[in-house]
């Protein structure tokens, strides 16, 4: 069976249907189990208290606004190179998923930082970048809606997402390119040593599989409904013709 | 049962609040679209098939 089987609306729709339910009691039971893992019997770091219960929602809503953008970059090649409607709707199904879940790493890091850094926000290129990627999403969910047409507006975004890839990267990456900046680098290594201490690590990796499957299981809700919607639009305009 | 946050409470309650909130939210926005336009469809769907 080939993957561009589920290019099928049809096809897809009914998978995804079957797996849903699935994906969203597992992200509902890690969400809860690592946030109250991770909330009620961690105990406090000591450098930064109790704020350190943040990262369990900073980290893992960091990794999925690039991911999420990365998501909808593979999609938007597919829809260039292959014109695959489902691919185009999942993009821009991904789009509010991915800036919510950058307004909660940017709220969250300037809660965080207040009293860390003793300053809400600094033009820091980690704190910047993801600014600058928060607005390619609101950028790409207006380019989708001030379009009429669905193929030009899965045309115009795709470009869209292809040049706001940088900045994806780039929040990624940028405390490693420039040496500067408040931002410290990354909790998550496979080097050991500069990993987070088990007792935050393990909680901290069921909260980040939660955000995951939340992310996957409304990305699927989200497309079910985009394809709905373009087809209703495509009967309306049937109806219209005569 | 609560832990002890802290000169910090105020900050990581509302990290906590703000975030959940901004899911939950999400979650409710997805879910109300997903069932407003599956009826929409199934309206036009029913219009089309009646009016050949």
């Amino acid at each position: 069976m080939s993957l561009w089987e589920y290019a099928n609306p049809v096809k897809f729709i009914r998978t995804t249907d079957m797996v849903l339910p699935w994906i969203s009691v597992l992200a509902v039971l890690c969400l809860v189990t690592g946030l109250i893992w991770g909330f009620f019997f961690t105990p406090e770091d000591y450098r930064q208290g109790s704020t350190v219960k943040i990262i369990y929602l900073h980290v893992p809503s960091a990794l999925m606004a690039i991911n999420a953008w990365m998501m909808m970059l593979v999609a938007s090649i597919i829809w260039i190179v292959r014109r695959h409607h489902v691919s185009a709707l999942a993009a821009r199904a991904a789009a509010p998923v991915g800036a919510v879940m950058t307004l909660i790493a940017l709220a969250t890091g300037a809660l965080w930082g207040q009293p860390m850094w003793g300053t809400w926000w600094a033009w820091d290129p980690r704190l910047t970048s993801f600014l600058i990627l928060f607005l390619f999403y609101l950028g790409y969910i207006a380019l989708w809606s001030a379009i009429e047409d669905d193929d030009t507006a899965a045309d115009l975004s795709s470009i869209l997402c292809l040049v706001g890839s940088v900045f994806a990267v780039l929040s990624r990456y940028a405390v490693n390119f420039w040496n500067q900046g408040l931002h410290q680098g990354a909790s998550l290594s496979l080097d050991k040593e500069e990993n987070v201490a088990d007792v935050f690590y393990f909680p901290l990796l069921v909260c980040i599989a939660g955000f995951v499957l939340l992310f996957v299981a409304l990305v699927f809700l989200r497309t079910q409904t985009e394809i709905r919607a373009r087809r209703t639009r495509a009967l309306i305009a049937r109806e219209q013709r005569g | 049962m609560m832990p002890d946050l802290g000169k910090y409470a105020g900050v990581v309650l509302s990290s906590y609040v703000v975030a959940l909130g901004l899911i939950v939210a999400l979650v409710a926005v997805s879910i109300w679209r997903a069932r407003r336009v599956k009826a929409a469809l199934e309206q036009v769907e029913k219009r089309s098939k009646r009016d050949g």
